[in-house]
């Protein structure tokens, strides 16, 4: 299950905690990626929207494949307002052996990023703007507009 | 009845209609200059399941829902 936050996510409590959860498991890799809202083009900072049914489907479909592996993967993410030097995301695996971890947590987050049902918004001079020229079209998108 | 739902950046209110199958929900869609930008770009998912092709039929009470492109993290 997905951990979805109002807000900054509190990223020492999360990666401790599930740190604990998983503690007596025989996982020999740990492996969290934490991402944080920088500053740069005058941003305050970013806001994002979630479509949970998706996005929960998208994520119990990657589990499958980790348990196949011996592996478990855990996600935290924001909705709403995050500011720069906050974190709106956190993505985790676990596994008995580094490769796994390692290879699996790169698979994981960038499908994240081309998949997960989530838009980004920059907030800049009080407005809410959706980052259009970084986002990424899902797999199969446009049958609406002919593509097939 | 189905209805039609718009997610994250398109500012949209949901729009019930007759249809039987995805390809008379593009047809009504290709009629709102409002949704021009986004026909090329969405995903589409029928009762919250991602499909692949416009003669996906529909029935009464379904729910369509269009992706605009995503970015999370």
């Amino acid at each position: 299950m997905v951990e979805l936050y109002n807000g900054a996510l509190n990223v020492p409590e999360i990666i401790t905690r599930w740190y604990a959860e998983e503690a007596e498991y025989n996982y020999g890799a740990y492996i969290p990626f934490i991402g944080t809202v920088r500053e740069e083009d005058a941003i305050e900072g970013l806001s994002f929207d979630v479509y949970e049914p998706i996005l929960n489907g998208w994520f119990d479909a990657w589990q499958v494949k980790a348990q196949a592996l011996g592996a478990k993967l855990k996600m935290a993410h924001s909705r709403g307002d995050v500011l720069v030097h906050e974190s709106s995301y956190i993505a985790a695996v676990f596994s008995p052996k580094r490769r796994v971890a390692l290879e699996m947590i790169e698979q994981f987050v960038e499908d994240f990023k081309a998949s997960a049902p989530i838009w980004k918004y920059d907030l800049k001079n009080s407005q809410r703007l959706y980052a259009a020229d970084r986002s990424t079209a899902i797999a199969g998108a446009g049958i609406l507009g002919g593509k097939q | 009845m189905v209805t039609i739902e718009f997610l994250g950046p398109i500012q949209k209110a949901p729009l019930t209609l007759e249809a039987s199958s995805l390809r008379d929900v593009a047809e009504v869609l290709k009629q709102d200059s409002e949704m021009a930008q986004w026909l090329e770009n969405c995903a589409v998912a029928l009762n919250d399941t991602l499909v692949a092709t416009l003669d996906t039929p529909l029935k009464d009470g379904d729910k369509v829902s269009l992706l605009p492109p995503v970015c999370g993290g």
